[in-house]
């Protein structure tokens, strides 16, 4: 490479060490004259509760390494063992083995008290024992994820035959009521994530994580889908909306799952019900595209499975290993993939209205999707909690 | 006994530079001397201090102390001393040593009356009166911070046993470095809490700060001997505080100013924020073995407030 390339590829790294450095040395910090103490952070990612007592795996997020001096259950200091003990650095996890006698069915408030006396609480709802992987219970987590993702989704596309006996005006609908319900997805998707996002450790930065990677996942998706110059419709269409759906269906089994784990599937049957009704009209979004064409069965199955299957999977993370942040940047990665189909969609409607000589924004898309958001949203007023 | 319901860990008392066991018993008696009237004459200097001190394992209150510990210094005198304390503030903040006896106005030790500002002194001067089990604490503004923060201690009067003919054996027995006194095993206890978010809530109750200290080393007693302990109550943000004694009873003596109890025969004593008095008992008819004392609000026994006798 030529020298001058050399130059000033090296020069910003040399002059921010040195400036580093400088920092470092001169601490021009003490001539504002303040000396606040340390920031102190403690968030409670994962709550495990069996016959051993409480379990709480924690993150520290302070501005220098801190130390866990005592913890309170229920207002009373308990003796706890930290593994790995001692201080924890920034961004450095634990887990607290509190041999607490906890009542089933009732509320446990835990504090954790810093070495200067700061307190972090942790409320734990509903105590319940935290599921214990096992054959049995990975199938009842199975079979929920099943109930929320696959079945519902499978239903919705055996719609398709009747869909494809409607006419221009009827595709039109279809097509806007499948904008609908992911204009509802989308909002569901990303506040969802965001919820989860404000839970998680603030040195992840939850929030900037979920709209970042909804951004990277949409921009990347139109992309790839897009990569040949012309926008996927039909079948290929088909496979992305499967895939925004997938991801979203992967964040509500993930709530389900930790819902379930963390004692609060109080609604229980009604509950999954709820998502199955709610969830049915995933499967009328996938086939939309899809109205004109025949497909084979292998791929009606592969739609289904990739659409449904990702349920059964989140119910499995929500329950066993649920950590907030993850569950953020799988939600950011749904909204991301939902826009990317919302645009598709639109873009498709409009294409079809043009080349048959109709309006795209006509008194039936604009009826499209309003009732599809309306769907969406009445059929959510069974799983609001 | 306490189970798993207690603070883990130990706090370096070495550290600290107080002993909450040694704190027990460690009276101030104060520099002697004769004023030209033959009045005793007692001289003390009280230095307040900002320190850092653990107030349970691994927990660290930034206190502003009296002669770096909390609580002070155990002022001990006679009814009808002279009491003269230099008070030094070395401290931050402006403090002052407001004492409950009877005094001046000139020495009340609150704004306007005895402050002390940062590097600066004051002399307070009185007559130790009445006999009784007292208090003094710092009344700076804003109160609650100037005492929740460790600026009080113990100041207990004995009674002279020539004023008190018709009690004189009881005064006697009271009479620090009298002969009667000696077989007395006298305690000093203050009941505080310590607020370590500063959210007017008290994250750990204790009686001579440092939460479970008489579990994790309980405190001797021989059978054959009474007791008596000065019970101070200084806890800040709750209405009162109490004493419960395990499987014994005790005579009570309100604010420690009369010589014959004031309520007789009780296992349970509350106090008022200010409020103290003097437990009189005896464990010579039990069994040796560890008997229980602590608060009866559970919720301060929880957070700390959980002590033991060891009975031999």
């Amino acid at each position: 490479m030529h020298p001058r390339l050399w130059f000033s590829l090296l020069l910003p790294p040399l002059m921010l060490g040195l400036a580093l450095l400088w920092f470092q040395m001169t601490q021009p910090l003490e001539w504002l004259g303040v000396s606040p103490p340390p920031l102190e952070e403690l968030t409670v990612e994962r709550t495990i509760i069996d016959d051993d007592g409480l379990a709480l795996k924690v993150r520290a997020g302070g501005s220098e390494p801190m130390r866990i001096a005592q913890v309170q259950v229920d207002g009373a200091y308990w003796r706890f063992h930290q593994e790995p003990a001692g201080e924890l650095s920034r961004g450095q996890a634990a887990w607290l083995q509190i041999p607490y006698p906890w009542v089933e069915d009732e509320l446990h408030e835990v504090t954790l008290v810093t070495g200067t006396g700061v307190t972090f609480g942790h409320t734990i709802e509903v105590a319940e024992p935290t599921p214990q992987p096992s054959i049995e219970q990975l199938s009842g987590y199975g079979v929920l994820g099943l109930f929320v993702g696959v079945l519902p989704v499978a239903l919705g596309m055996c719609l398709l035959p009747a869909l494809q006996h409607a006419g221009a005006r009827g595709f039109q609908f279809t097509l806007a009521l499948t904008l609908g319900l992911l204009a509802f997805l989308l909002v569901d998707t990303l506040e969802a994530g965001l919820e989860l996002a404000a839970e998680a450790a603030s040195l992840f930065q939850g929030p900037a994580l979920v709209w970042l990677t909804a951004l990277v996942a949409f921009l990347a998706l139109l992309g790839v889908g897009r990569r040949h110059g012309l926008p996927p419709e039909g079948r290929i269409l088909a496979w992305y909306i499967a895939l925004g759906i997938g991801l979203h269906n992967l964040g509500e089994g993930l709530a389900i799952g930790g819902a379930f784990a963390a004692g609060a599937g109080a609604l229980g049957t009604f509950l999954v019900i709820g998502f199955t009704l709610h969830n049915l009209t995933e499967g009328v979004a996938i086939a939309a595209p899809l109205t004109r064409l025949s497909i084979p069965a292998w791929m009606w199955v592969g739609l289904v499975a990739l659409a449904g299957l990702p349920a059964v999977l989140g119910t499995w993370l929500g329950a066993y290993a649920f950590a907030p942040h993850w569950s953020a940047l799988f939600l950011g990665l749904g909204a991301g993939a939902i826009l990317q189909v919302c645009v598709e969609v639109a873009d498709y409607l409009r294409r079809t209205a043009v080349a048959e000589a109709m309006s795209p924004v006509s008194g039936i898309s604009v009826l499209g999707v309003t009732a599809g958001v309306g769907i969406m949203y009445a059929t959510a007023l069974l799983v609001q909690v | 006994m306490t189970g798993n319901m207690i603070t883990q860990g130990e706090v370096d008392h070495a550290r600290n530079g107080f002993d909450p066991t040694a704190m027990l018993t460690d009276w101030d008696t104060g520099r002697v001397s004769r004023l030209a009237n033959g009045q005793r004459l007692r001289e003390y200097t009280i230095t307040a201090i900002d320190k850092e001190i653990e107030i349970a394992p691994g927990l660290f209150f930034p206190a502003w102390t009296y002669n770096g510990r909390v609580p002070g210094p155990s002022l001990r005198a006679t009814e009808g001393d002279r009491i003269r304390i230099r008070f030094v503030n070395a401290g931050s903040h402006v403090h002052t040593l407001h004492f409950h006896g009877i005094h001046s106005a000139r020495m009340d030790g609150v704004p306007g009356a005895g402050e002390v500002a940062p590097g600066e002194a004051f002399t307070y001067e009185f007559d130790a009166e009445p006999f009784g089990c007292h208090l003094y604490h710092c009344h700076s503004l804003p109160l609650k911070r100037h005492i929740h923060k460790g600026l009080y201690g113990a100041f207990i009067v004995d009674p002279d046993p020539q004023r008190h003919p018709e009690h004189e054996p009881a005064a006697r027995s009271r009479l620090l470095g009298s002969e009667a006194n000696a077989r007395w095993q006298e305690f000093v206890m203050v009941m505080n809490g310590f607020d370590t978010n500063f959210d007017e809530e008290n994250e750990i109750y204790a009686v001579n700060s440092v939460a479970h200290a008489y579990v994790n080393r309980p405190i001797r007693l021989e059978r054959a001997r009474p007791v008596r302990i000065y019970l101070i109550n200084v806890t800040e943000f709750d209405p009162v505080n109490s004493l419960h004694l395990h499987a014994n009873f005790f005579d009570y003596y309100d604010h420690g100013t009369t010589l014959t109890p004031t309520l007789r025969t009780v296992d349970t004593v509350m106090q008022c924020q200010a409020q103290r008095g003097i437990l009189e008992f005896s464990f010579a008819d039990h069994e040796p073995g560890q008997y229980m004392f602590h608060a009866h609000q559970s919720e301060f026994v929880e957070l700390g407030w959980m002590s033991l006798f060891e009975v031999v």
